[in-house]
C-alpha cells in the first residue's frame, strides 16, 4: 500500500544505480582526485580535479564519469553497464597518469603526485558496478579468464607506454627496477613452488586419510593445529632448525638453504598449504555418492582403478578449490617472508611502513592484490570448468 | 546357471543370510522379494561378491565364484544398481563402455556395441553418446544404467533396486523392456525389489526373504494360490490376489472362436486389462485381433473368472 | 569402539584444561618456565619477554581480535538479513561477490595501506581484521538463513507471523548456529592474523614474535606463537561447544567445519 505509489515515483531507477549514482556525485563534490607532494616523504597537499589536469582530460573524465552514472541509474543491460564502467575505469586510469605529469611539470625532480581519495574512490565504484554486472551476466569460466587476460593486456599496455611514468609509484619503481624483477620472482616462486611442494605432498596425504580410517584424525588435527600457529612465528621458528640443518649437512647448503632467507618462509608456506589440500583431497573423495562408488566396485573395478578413473577425477574440482585457497593465502602470505630476509613484494611494503613511504608501500602492495586477485578469478573458473556437466543439476 | 548353495553372511553374531540355497536357471528372470533388512540385498551382494559370504559358495555355470579374484568375476557380471551410480564425469557413452574397456576390448568393437545397446534402449546414439549423465531424465539415467551393466555381454545380470527411483508410469515401461531385451539376450537375470507387482511383472521366480532366510522360492501363481506361510499371504496381498492372478494370464491362452462388439483386445493383452476392460465397456465379451487388426476370436468374462479363483 | 571414542573425548578435554592452565601460569608467573626457554637462547640473552608483559599484550591482542570479529558480525549478519529480505534480494549475488573479493585482498596488504589513512598502532590492524572477517560471517549467515526448511518459513507465515515477527522469532534463532560457526572461524583467523598487526605498532602478541626474530631469539618467537596457538585452539574448542548447546536448542545439529 506505502510501496505502489513510490514505485511510481522512481519508475525505472536501478536501486544499486541510485547509490553509484549518490557515490559518484559525493566524491566528485568531496574528495580529492590527486596529492601532489614536495619530496617523496613529506605529507602533500591535495588537488580537486578542476586544478589536477588540463581541461580537455577533465572533459573526457566527465563524461565517461557521467556516462557510467546514467547507465547505472537507469535499468540498462548489464552488458551496456560492464562496458560503461570498464570505459570509465579505463579513462580513469588515463586521466591519472596525464594528472601526475601536469601537476609535477615544471616542478622539482623530487616532487611526487599520487592519486588520492577521490581516484580511488571512483575506482572501487567503477569496479563496484563491473562486479554488479558481471555477477549479473554470469560469464562462463572461458571468457571471466579472457576478461582477467584482457586485463593484464591492459594494464602492461599502460605500463608500457609511459603515460604513468610521472606517478609517484612508477617513480619508486624506477629507483628499483632491479630489485622489483627480483623480488618478484622471489615471491613468485614462494607462492607457487611452496603450492607445488604441496600439492605434491598434500593429495597423496589425503587418499591415504580417506583410505585409512585411523590416519586421518591425527593427520588432520596435526595440520589443523599448524595453522593456529601465526605465520610470522612459524617462519620464525624455522630459522633455527634450519640454520643448524645447514651447518651440519653441507648438500642443503649446497643448494642455498639457510636459516634466514627464503628457506623458512618456503618450508612455512609448505607447511600452511597441507591443510586446505589434505582436507579437501578427504572432503572430495568422501563426497563422491555411494552408489557411483558401488557401481564401480561392481563393473569389476580394481581398488586403484576406482580411485584413479572415477574417485580422483570426481573429487578433482573439490581439491582444486583447496589449491584455490592455497594459492590466494600463499600470495598474500608470501609477504611477510621479507619479515625474515625471505624476499618477496614485502620487502618493499615493510621498508615503505618503515619510511612511512606511502609509494613503496603501493609499490609492494599494488601487485601482491592484483597477483591474489588474478589468481581467485583464474582458479575459480578452472574450477567450474572442471567440474562435470551437468553434475549441479543432475546427481549430486 | 546360479547355484547358491548353504550361503550365510554373519556380521558378528548375527546372520544376515542365513543357510540360503537357490538355483537360477538359463535364461530365466529370478526376483528375490522382502522387506528392508530381510537380507536380500546382502545375498545378490555375495553373488558377485561385493560382499564375501562366511560359509557356503556359490556356483556360475558350474564354476565356484571364488576360483577367480573378485574384480575379474564382477567384469563378467553385469550389475545395476538404484539411482543408477552412473559417473557423473563421463559422457554415457564413456559410462556404458566402462566394462568393455576393463575387458580390453578393441575400440571398434566397444563403439558398435555402445550404439547397438543405446538403441535397444531408446537413446538415439548421435544425440545422446556424448551428453553427461547429468543432463538426462531421470528414466534415460536409468536406461544408461542398465546399458552399462549390460555392455559386455554378460550372462548373468544383478539387479538391485532398479527401478526403485522411477515414478510409476516410467518404471512399468522400463520393466517392459528389461524384459524384452531379456529375452533377446537369454540373460539370466538375478532382481531383488520390495515391490511384490515388480516381483510378480518380471519373475520368473520369486523368492520371497525374511530374516535371512527364503521362506518361499516359486513361481508367481503358486505363490498366489500356495502361500508357503502367513507371511507371504500377507506379502502377496488377500484382496489383490484374484487380480494378480489374472495378470499371469494372456488372453491367448483362452481365445475362443466366434465374433463380438467393443473395443478389441491382443492375444497379448493380460487378463486382468481385458477383464477391466469389459467392466469399463459393460460387455461380457471382447473381440480379439492380431497385430495387423485381424480378427482371431472373441473373449468372454465367463472364461476369464475360473482363473481368478483358487485352485481346487 | 563406543569405549575407545569416550576414551578420546576425555583425553580432548583433558589436554584443553591442561592448556588452559599451562597458558594462565605462563602468563601470570612466566619466570616458571624460564630454565626450558633458557635452552633455546644463547649468550646469555632473556629467555623471557622483557620489553613489555606478556599479560597486557595478550589482553589487548584478544580485545583487537574480539572487537574486529564483534563489528564485523554485527555488519556481516546485517547486510545478510538485508539482503535476503524481499526489498534487497537483487543485492544478494553481488555482495557475494564483493565479500569474495574482499577476501583476496592479502592482509599485509590491508595493513600497510591504512596506515596512510589512518596512521599507526591499533587502528590499521582492526580495519585488516574486520576486513578478513567479515567474509566468512556473511557466508555463514546467508547459509543459515537462506538454508531453512521451507516448511517452516511457511508455517511461520501460516500463524500469522509478520515478516519481522518470522525474522526475530525464528528464521534469526534457526540461523543462529550457523552464524556462529562464521563467528568462530572468524576469530580464530583474526587471533593469527592479528600478530601481523605488531608491523605496524599494534600491541599485540606479534611484538614478542618479531622482537624475537628482530634480535635472533628463538624463545620470543616460540613463546609468542604458542600463546597465539593457546588462544586458537582455546576459543575453536569454547566457541565450538557454545554452537553444540545452541545447535541443540533449536534442534540443528551443528555443521561440522
Amino acid at each position: 500500500m506505502i510501496a505502489s505509489p513510490r514505485h511510481k515515483v522512481l519508475p525505472a531507477l536501478d536501486k544499486l544505480g541510485v547509490f553509484i549514482a549518490i557515490g559518484l556525485l559525493a566524491t566528485l563534490g568531496f574528495a580529492p582526485l590527486m596529492v601532489f607532494r614536495a619530496n617523496r616523504i613529506v605529507l602533500g597537499e591535495t588537488v580537486d580535479i578542476a586544478q589536477a589536469m588540463p581541461p580537455g582530460p577533465m572533459v573526457v573524465l566527465l563524461a565517461s564519469i557521467g556516462v557510467a552514472g546514467v547507465a547505472a541509474l537507469l535499468k540498462t543491460s548489464a552488458m551496456m553497464r560492464l562496458i560503461a564502467s570498464l570505459a570509465a575505469i579505463a579513462v580513469l586510469a588515463w586521466v591519472v597518469g596525464v594528472s601526475a605529469s601536469f601537476l609535477v611539470e615544471g616542478a622539482d625532480a623530487v616532487a611526487r603526485a599520487s592519486p588520492a581519495s577521490g581516484f580511488w574512490l571512483l575506482f572501487g565504484i567503477f569496479a563496484l558496478m563491473a562486479t554488479d554486472a558481471l555477477t549479473r551476466m554470469d560469464p562462463k569460466p572461458s571468457l571471466r579468464i579472457g576478461l582477467v587476460l584482457l586485463a593484464g593486456l591492459a594494464l602492461a599496455a599502460f605500463l608500457a607506454s609511459g603515460i604513468w611514468d610521472d606517478l609517484s609509484v612508477m617513480r619508486e619503481y624506477e629507483n628499483r627496477a632491479g630489485s622489483f624483477a627480483r623480488e618478484a620472482r622471489r615471491h613468485l616462486f614462494l607462492a607457487f613452488g611452496s603450492l607445488f611442494m604441496a600439492a605434491l605432498a598434500g593429495i597423496p596425504l589425503g587418499i591415504l586419510c580417506h583410505q585409512v580410517r585411523a590416519v586421518r584424525g591425527p593427520v588432520l588435527s596435526v595440520l589443523n593445529i599448524m595453522q593456529t600457529v601465526p605465520s610470522i612465528a612459524l617462519f620464525g621458528l624455522l630459522i633455527a632448525p634450519l640454520s643448524w640443518l645447514s651447518t651440519e649437512l653441507p648438500i642443503l647448503r649446497a643448494i642455498g638453504v639457510s636459516g634466514i632467507g627464503a628457506a623458512p618462509a618456503f618450508i612455512a608456506l609448505f607447511f600452511y598449504s597441507l591443510l586446505p589440500v589434505v582436507a579437501n583431497t578427504v572432503t572430495g573423495l568422501a563426497g563422491i555418492p555411494a552408489n557411483v562408488s558401488e557401481a564401480a566396485t561392481g563393473m569389476g573395478m580394481t581398488e586403484r582403478q576406482r580411485l584413479f578413473s572415477v574417485k580422483l577425477p570426481l573429487a578433482f574440482p573439490v581439491i582444486l578449490t583447496g589449491i584455490r585457497i592455497v594459492l590466494v593465502q600463499n600470495i598474500g602470505l608470501a609477504t611477510i617472508a621479507a619479515l625474515i630476509g625471505g624476499g618477496g613484494f614485502g620487502v618493499f611494503v615493510f621498508q615503505g611502513v618503515g619510511q612511512t613511504a606511502m609509494d613503496l608501500v603501493l609499490l609492494g602492495a599494488l601487485p601482491t592484490v592484483t597477483l591474489a586477485f588474478a589468481a581467485a578469478v583464474i582458479m575459480d573458473a578452472l574450477v567450474d570448468i572442471m567440474r562435470p556437466s551437468g553434475v549441479q543439476k543432475g546427481s549430486q | 546357471m546360479i547355484d547358491i548353495e548353504h550361503i550365510t553372511k554373519r556380521y558378528g553374531e548375527e546372520a544376515v543370510v542365513d543357510d540360503v540355497s537357490m538355483t537360477v536357471e538359463r535364461g530365466k528372470v529370478a526376483v528375490i522379494v522382502g522387506t528392508s533388512g530381510s537380507g536380500k540385498t546382502t545375498l545378490l551382494r555375495m553373488v558377485n561378491r561385493l560382499v564375501e559370504p562366511s560359509e557356503g559358495r556359490i556356483l556360475i555355470d558350474g564354476k565356484d565364484t571364488h576360483e577367480i579374484p573378485g574384480h575379474l568375476l564382477r567384469r563378467q557380471i553385469g550389475y545395476a544398481i538404484q539411482g543408477h551410480g552412473l559417473f557423473p564425469h563421463r559422457t554415457v557413452a564413456e559410462n556404458i563402455a566402462t566394462v568393455p574397456k576393463l575387458a580390453g576390448w578393441e575400440k571398434r568393437r566397444i563403439d558398435d556395441r555402445v550404439d547397438e545397446l543405446m538403441t535397444l534402449f531408446q537413446l538415439e546414439p548421435s544425440q545422446y553418446r556424448d551428453r553427461h549423465p547429468g543432463e538426462l531424465s531421470g528414466g534415460q539415467q536409468q536406461r544408461v544404467g542398465v546399458a552399462r551393466a549390460l555392455a559386455a555381454e554378460p550372462d548373468v545380470l544383478l539387479m538391485d533396486e532398479p527401478f526403485g527411483a522411477l515414478d510409476p508410469i516410467i518404471r512399468a515401461k522400463a520393466q517392459d523392456d528389461l524384459l524384452e531385451i531379456q529375452r533377446r539376450f537369454e540373460t539370466t537375470v538375478l532382481l531383488v525389489t520390495h515391490d511384490m507387482d515388480e516381483a510378480m511383472r518380471l519373475g520368473d521366480q520369486i523368492a520371497v526373504m525374511a530374516e535371512g532366510k527364503i521362506v518361499q522360492y516359486a513361481d508367481p501363481a503358486t505363490l498366489l494360490v500356495k502361500p508357503a506361510s502367513e507371511f507371504v499371504d500377507n506379502l502377496v496381498g488377500t484382496a489383490d490376489r484374484p487380480f494378480r492372478l489374472l495378470s499371469l494370464r494372456k488372453v491367448g491362452d483362452i481365445v475362443e472362436p466366434g465374433s463380438s462388439e467393443g473395443e478389441p483386445v491382443q492375444p497379448a493383452t493380460s487378463l486382468r486389462e481385458a477383464y477391466a476392460n469389459m467392466l469399463w465397456q459393460g460387455r461380457d465379451t471382447l473381440p480379439v485381433v492380431d497385430d495387423q487388426g485381424n480378427a482371431l476370436g472373441r473373449v468372454r468374462m465367463d472364461a476369464i473368472s475360473p482363473w481368478a479363483a483358487r485352485p481346487a | 569402539m563406543g569405549g575407545s571414542s569416550g576414551m578420546t573425548i576425555t583425553t580432548a578435554r583433558l589436554l584443553r584444561a591442561v592448556t588452559l592452565v599451562v597458558l594462565l601460569i605462563f602468563l601470570f608467573r612466566p619466570e616458571t618456565f624460564e630454565p626450558m626457554l633458557a635452552l633455546l637462547v644463547a649468550n646469555n640473552a632473556p629467555a623471557i619477554y622483557n620489553q613489555g608483559s606478556l599479560l597486557s599484550l595478550t589482553i589487548s591482542h584478544l580485545a583487537i581480535a574480539i572487537a574486529a570479529t564483534a563489528a564485523a558480525a554485527l555488519i556481516s549478519v546485517g547486510f545478510a538479513i538485508l539482503v535476503t529480505r524481499d526489498f534487497g534480494r537483487e543485492f544478494l549475488p553481488l555482495s557475494r561477490s564483493v565479500a569474495n573479493i574482499g577476501q583476496t585482498f592479502p592482509p599485509v596488504a590491508v595493513l600497510a595501506l591504512a596506515v596512510p589513512i589512518v596512521g599507526f598502532g591499533t587502528k590499521p590492524t582492526l580495519i585488516a581484521l574486520f576486513l578478513y572477517a567479515l567474509l566468512p560471517i556473511f557466508e555463514n549467515a546467508l547459509t543459515g538463513l537462506t538454508g531453512l526448511a521451507p516448511t517452516v518459513r511457511e508455517a511461520a507465515r501460516g500463524v500469522g507471523m509478520t515478516g519481522f515477527q518470522r525474522l526475530l522469532r525464528v528464521e534469526l534463532p534457526l540461523a543462529f548456529p550457523v552464524i556462529l560457526t562464521g563467528i568462530r572461524l572468524a576469530f580464530v583467523i583474526s587471533l593469527g592474523t592479528a600478530t601481523i598487526g605488531s608491523t605496524v605498532a599494534a600491541p599485540t602478541l606479534g611484538e614478542v614474535i618479531i622482537a624475537g626474530l628482530l634480535s635472533s631469539n628463538t624463545a620470543f618467537v616460540l613463546q609468542g606463537g604458542i600463546i597465539v596457538a593457546a588462544l586458537a585452539v582455546l576459543s575453536y574448542d569454547g566457541l565450538t561447544a557454545l554452537e553444540r548447546l545452541t545447535a541443540r536448542r533449536t534442534g540443528r545439529v551443528a555443521t561440522a567445519v
